[in-house]
């Protein structure tokens, strides 16, 4: 029953993984640089709406882009050389995977620095815990009884 | 029974939300106040040109008219504004009475019409006045995208050498011109 449910949720995911196919006309002949065209598409940000890949936007640029990158596969180019030639252009911003460098340290270990900065303060917050009082004398333990008793 | 009052330091901790908030709206009106000014764009990227030669390219003119190149620029010898365009672009008319104002003051603005037909381009330039010292035509888009344009209009200065010092993504408004533009059209002449 569960198993039918998983099932069908991935069935409904399916049309969001084929739209990011372009059209057929702007393929590559060839299968595998094609492949490797989409591939690369798929790890740069279309920059006019930033949220999608190039691959996967419908904006002037983006088809623009993908038609440079087809280009640039099929003159030999490797994957790192094309990404390079559009950060050449855009920036890092157009890499929807920043890179590891100097200025993206932060980027990369904020969730270890808020990890960090939770375990200081979970530390601070038990230490300022006051002794838990002394338990009660025998003295004290019969008044409260006599002080309960109905 | 009373409670034990906190040393001063402790109650001026109490104070250390309202002045975390206080804090955020300072920066958020600031924030605001620019955006509306147009002098800080939320989506605007940094150009990778900055510092660097202008991309090399050579566009044919409208018509008869000689188109530009970078080549032409360069040896101008003095900093120009190469300004992207189009006529289907609606901030573009936004900014035309600026690029108008700037020419009035002899700037020199060079135009790139971006995918953009000719007839069109020829149409939108008599009716939104025409500020360029000489337009080049980039139908492809791929002038533009060595440039790193990533939407019209985009504006950039370049200096006396033909090193671009500035790029504004966006219409240009009058603040970007006082703030951001005459100085350096001034500092590079």
């Amino acid at each position: 029953m569960l198993g039918a449910a998983v099932v069908a949720f991935l069935l409904a995911l399916a049309p969001l993984a084929a739209r990011a196919v372009s059209s057929p006309a702007e393929m590559l002949p060839d299968r595998k640089q094609e492949l490797r065209a989409e591939a690369i598409g798929h790890q740069l940000r279309c920059l006019v709406c930033q949220n999608e890949s190039v691959e996967e936007s419908d904006a002037d640029l983006a088809r623009d882009l993908r038609r440079i990158i087809r280009t640039r596969v099929q003159a030999g180019d490797t994957d790192q050389q094309v990404i390079d030639w559009m950060v050449a252009r855009y920036g890092d911003f157009v890499r929807l995977k920043p890179p590891f460098d100097a200025q993206t340290l932060v980027l990369w270990f904020a969730p270890a620095l808020a990890l960090g900065a939770g375990a200081v303060a979970v530390l601070f917050a038990r230490r300022r815990r006051p002794a838990p009082p002394a338990p009660l004398s025998a003295e004290e333990r019969r008044r409260l009884a006599r002080l309960i008793e109905p | 029974m009373s409670l034990p009052t906190a040393p001063a330091s402790r109650r001026l901790l109490l104070l250390a939300p309202l002045a975390v908030a206080g804090a955020g709206g300072v920066a958020f009106f600031v924030l605001l106040d620019r955006m509306s000014k147009g002098t800080y764009d939320p989506h605007g990227l940094p150009s990778m040109l900055i510092g660097k030669k202008l991309p090399a390219f050579d566009l044919p003119g409208l018509g008869q008219a000689p188109g530009i190149s970078s080549a032409a620029i360069a040896a101008g010898g003095r900093p120009v504004l190469v300004n992207f365009f189009a006529s289907w672009c609606v901030p573009c008319v936004e900014e035309a009475a600026t690029l108008m104002a700037l020419k009035g003051q002899g700037v020199p603005i060079y135009g790139i019409a971006y995918k953009d037909k000719e007839a069109a381009t020829k149409s939108f330039l008599a009716r939104n006045g025409d500020p360029y010292a000489a337009i080049g035509r980039d139908d492809p888009g791929r002038v533009a995208i060595d440039f790193g344009v990533y939407g019209v209009p985009e504006t950039y200065v370049v200096d006396a050498q033909g090193i671009v010092r500035f790029r504004w993504a966006g219409a240009l408004t009058q603040d970007v011109v006082q703030q951001s533009i005459m100085p350096l059209m001034k500092a590079s002449s």
